[in-house]
């Protein structure tokens, strides 16, 4: 038991590792901290430290393995739901999702897999394309967000989304996160957990899976040849859902 | 909903002018000025009062659009800074359990007719760390909870 | 150009059956604008939608309205750009029609909106990207220029130009259905979308529904205000009306067609023509026999063409048919499960995988036919104050506007 324990915490601490990766020398002495490329700490006073802008350098993206045990993908969908304050509601059809279990089966073969599927954060994301506001929008590192300011809740996004990722807030909506604002008549979709990333941490499922001690979820920067992701991402053929899209999205999934 | 809001207050305001004038001529069309409570902690704000009654919504607004669409984070004018400073209780929110941003905004903008669409999506109830500063919360802190007048909480 | 001999007066306006019918359509709209109240209040939980049917009802009239405005508009562009002058006298109610099924068409698109208090933000930032954005402008334009149409064909001063600014609102109108139905045929992901013949079918349905709306109008118009109708005219409009509705079957059917040829969308083609329920009802029942294949025989049969009922009759099951076929189009479209993993057999609590379900609830209907009502209350009070409705359409008039212009060769429509 404690050999697992232990484990796990290699486990997160290298995953962690991965993420502020090398070059990244904070002291407490050192007013101005390069995290990365493009993460930049600045200490003002004693008080916050200002990080950005997210650049192009970096393109977060995860690695899904579907052969891991099913269960482990209700980890890290009730992880989301503490995170980010979504869930709880009485109406399946209408209450949103941003993570959720899906179950496949190969009908002539009988084959099944089961994996999360979640916004996929993609290179070119037709719910960007589509938005008339430009509320649904890509940060410079990739990742895609609703901009809940100037959503006029048209839903156009969620009808091209392939991915049926975006849920639209249909019933008022009390006791979010002060990092996660959610309201009624605004679509919301799974931030990758911006709020962390930008603070170093992994994503909130990623970090459930793997404090559970799965490897099933691999978080980091696609964009680093050095990251683990990448290295994954290099050495065994990937799947993404709907490749033919074209949309590149950078959720990959291995064993679908 | 809102605009109802804005037609009902304006009704309400000029009912007070009139009952106003008429019950005490020396006040006429005077309505009460705002009186906003004292910051929960901290004793200096972001910015000096007098600019902050001018442009906090502008500093407000610019700081939401750096954070959420460059990813820019840690700047000095955060909505949840402001929660962490000037919520307050009100017995009308959770019979006072709760300390939030609403009644201290409400009180300017019920008397500015202004309606703000930040609660629609923002709780702006206090949870422990939500600002930045390191400010100690004072002992004994003479806030006053500020009453929620009907629908000026944005709700 | 021939000069226009047609007298355009108001219509008296003052029977009980005036204020009635203004009456009704006013509760109507107010119901509407109730309903939307209503939804934005408590959300969009209280109404049929979903997160997987996210537009319902309400979309399937606005886009019908938007698509029939500029299809009514048509009757106009037929005089000005192809110069039937025969179609002349109706030009100005043509156009002010337009406006109207335009303006209750967005009502409804607008007052949908989950956040429709931030309507400034759509009209103040824009993604030029996003098909939506070109139709904001769209819509606006085709407000902007069809007013100068009219203004121009109702101040004589002007009626030189007339024809230029027809030609302009055509080119417009073309422009803006072919916005609309690229709405649809933008959407790549979804199988039941994603086909560049959805412009050109939906500028076709723009012609039935537009040319529809008209005649009911014109017929009932006329009947009420005891002003002579001729069999002319009438006439003209039926030989329109079933050519429209054989290009949108001639349409539909290319379409599907092709769909049914590439492997990857029988599924889709299946569920709509075969076992989708409802929609496969909607779809051969009321689209194709009652909008489509029954009016042209109403239209062409000598016993019932012949007469205003039999063409009156028609234009309300081309309406009919037409709001079936948007329900198809839209909500059917949604209903069909997204194609996630193709061939494989999908499940989630997410509904992945599975026939969507959706039941129209009343406020949504509500909202529905209100955009109706303040499109035709926008007619019915319009013509009461401006000089749109000819005096007489009745068959000498009409031959009299046409001998004027015999010198003209004949134009591609007639």
């Amino acid at each position: 038991m404690s050999t697992n324990n232990l484990n796990t915490q290699q486990t997160v601490d290298a995953a962690k590792r991965d993420f502020l990766k090398a070059g990244a020398k904070a002291t407490a002495a050192v007013a101005v901290v390069t995290l990365a490329p493009g993460v930049t700490l600045y200490s003002v006073g004693a008080k916050a430290a200002v990080t950005g802008p997210a650049t192009s350098e970096r393109r977060w993206g995860m690695l899904i393995d579907a052969t891991a045990p099913e269960d482990i993908w209700d980890i890290a969908v009730d992880a989301c739901k503490t995170e980010q304050g979504w869930g709880g509601g009485n109406n399946p059809a209408t209450d949103p999702q941003w993570i959720r279990k899906v179950s496949v089966k190969d009908p002539k073969t009988g084959a099944k897999a089961t994996l999360p599927v979640m916004c996929q954060h993609c290179e070119n994301p037709p719910c960007v394309d589509v938005c008339p506001t430009g509320a649904s929008m890509q940060r410079a590192d990739g990742i895609v967000l609703v901009d809940k300011h100037i959503c006029i809740g048209c839903r156009y996004c969620m009808m091209a989304c392939p991915y049926a990722c975006r849920s639209f807030v249909h019933e008022n909506v009390t006791g979010q996160k002060p990092h996660m604002p959610r309201g009624k008549g605004t679509v919301e979709s799974c931030t990758l957990c911006v709020h962390r990333i930008d603070k170093g941490q992994l994503p909130a499922c990623v970090e459930a899976v793997t404090t559970a001690g799965s490897d099933a979820m691999l978080f980091g920067d696609l964009n680093d040849p050095n990251s683990d992701i990448s290295r994954a991402v290099s050495k065994y053929v990937t799947q993404r859902i709907r490749q033919d899209l074209g949309v590149e999205p950078s959720v990959h999934y291995r064993g679908i | 909903m809102r605009s109802a809001t804005k037609f009902l207050s304006l009704v309400v305001l000029g009912f007070a002018i009139l009952t106003g004038g008429l019950a005490s001529p020396a006040n006429a069309g005077e309505v009460p000025r705002p009186n906003p409570a004292k910051a929960f902690k901290g004793t200096e704000c972001v910015e000096p009062v007098d600019v902050m009654r001018r442009e906090h919504m502008n500093f407000l607004k610019h700081q939401r659009d750096e954070t959420l669409r460059e990813g820019i984070r840690g700047q000095k004018y955060s909505l949840n800074q402001c929660i962490d400073c000037h919520a307050v209780t009100s017995p009308d929110i959770m019979g006072g359990k709760v300390r939030t941003l609403k009644p201290f905004c409400a009180e300017c903008h019920n008397y500015a007719a202004v309606s703000i669409d930040c609660f629609q999506c923002h709780t702006g109830a206090a949870v422990p760390g939500i600002g930045q500063t390191t400010s100690p919360l004072p002992n004994g802190h003479p806030a006053v909870a500020v009453p929620a007048t009907e629908g000026g909480t944005a709700q | 150009m021939a000069l226009d001999t047609t007298v355009y007066k108001e219509i008296e306006g003052t029977g009980a059956d005036y204020y009635a019918l203004v009456g009704w359509l006013a509760v109507f709209a107010a119901a509407g604008l109730g309903a939307s109240y209503y939804m934005e209040h408590y959300g969009h939980v209280v109404t049929g939608m979903t997160n997987a049917i996210v537009w319902g009802t309400p979309h399937v009239f606005a886009v019908f309205l938007i698509v029939a405005a500029s299809g009514v508009l048509n009757v106009s562009s037929i005089s000005s750009v192809f110069s039937k002058h025969h179609y002349k006298p109706m030009a100005r109610l043509s156009a002010l029609t337009a406006l109207a099924l335009l303006a209750g068409g967005l009502m409804v698109l607008v007052l949908d909106l989950g956040r429709p208090d931030r309507l400034i933000v759509a009209m103040t930032k824009y993604n030029f990207k996003s098909i939506f954005a070109w139709n904001i402008y769209l819509y606006t334009g085709f407000f902007v220029i069809v007013l100068i149409y009219l203004w121009m064909m109702m101040e004589r001063r002007f009626a030189p130009h007339s024809k230029k600014a027809g030609l302009l609102a055509f080119v417009w109108r073309l422009a803006l259905t072919t916005g609309t139905g690229s709405i649809f045929g933008f959407l790549v992901a979804r199988p039941g979308y994603d086909a560049a013949i959805m412009a050109p079918m939906f500028i076709a349905m723009s012609f039935a529904f537009g040319l529809a709306i008209f005649i009911l109008l014109v017929t009932v118009t006329y009947k009420a205000s005891e002003r002579p109708l001729g069999d002319l005219i009438l006439f003209k409009m039926r030989n329109l009306l079933g050519v429209f509705i054989a290009a949108v079957l001639y349409f539909t059917a290319a379409m599907h067609l092709t769909n049914l040829y590439a492997a990857e969308h029988m599924g889709v083609e299946r569920f709509i023509l075969m076992d989708g329920g409802i929609y496969t009802f909607l779809f051969w029942v009321v689209q194709i026999g009652i909008g489509s294949v029954f009016p042209l025989a109403l239209l062409f049969n000598p016993a019932t063409g012949r007469t205003c009922q039999g063409i009156s009759i028609a234009s309300m099951m081309v309406i009919v048919g037409g709001l079936a076929q948007l329900y198809v189009i839209i909500v059917g479209g949604q209903a069909f499960p997204l194609q996630m993993f193709p061939g494989m057999e999908v499940s989630s609590s997410f509904f992945d995988g599975q026939v969507h379900g959706y039941a129209p609830s009343l406020p949504e209907v509500v909202l529905g036919l209100s955009g109706i009502a303040t499109a035709l209350l926008i007619v019915a009070v319009a013509v009461k104050y401006l000089p749109l409705l000819p005096v007489s359409l009745s068959d000498a008039h009409i031959r009299i506007s046409r001998s004027l212009d015999h010198h003209i060769e004949d134009a591609p429509f007639s």
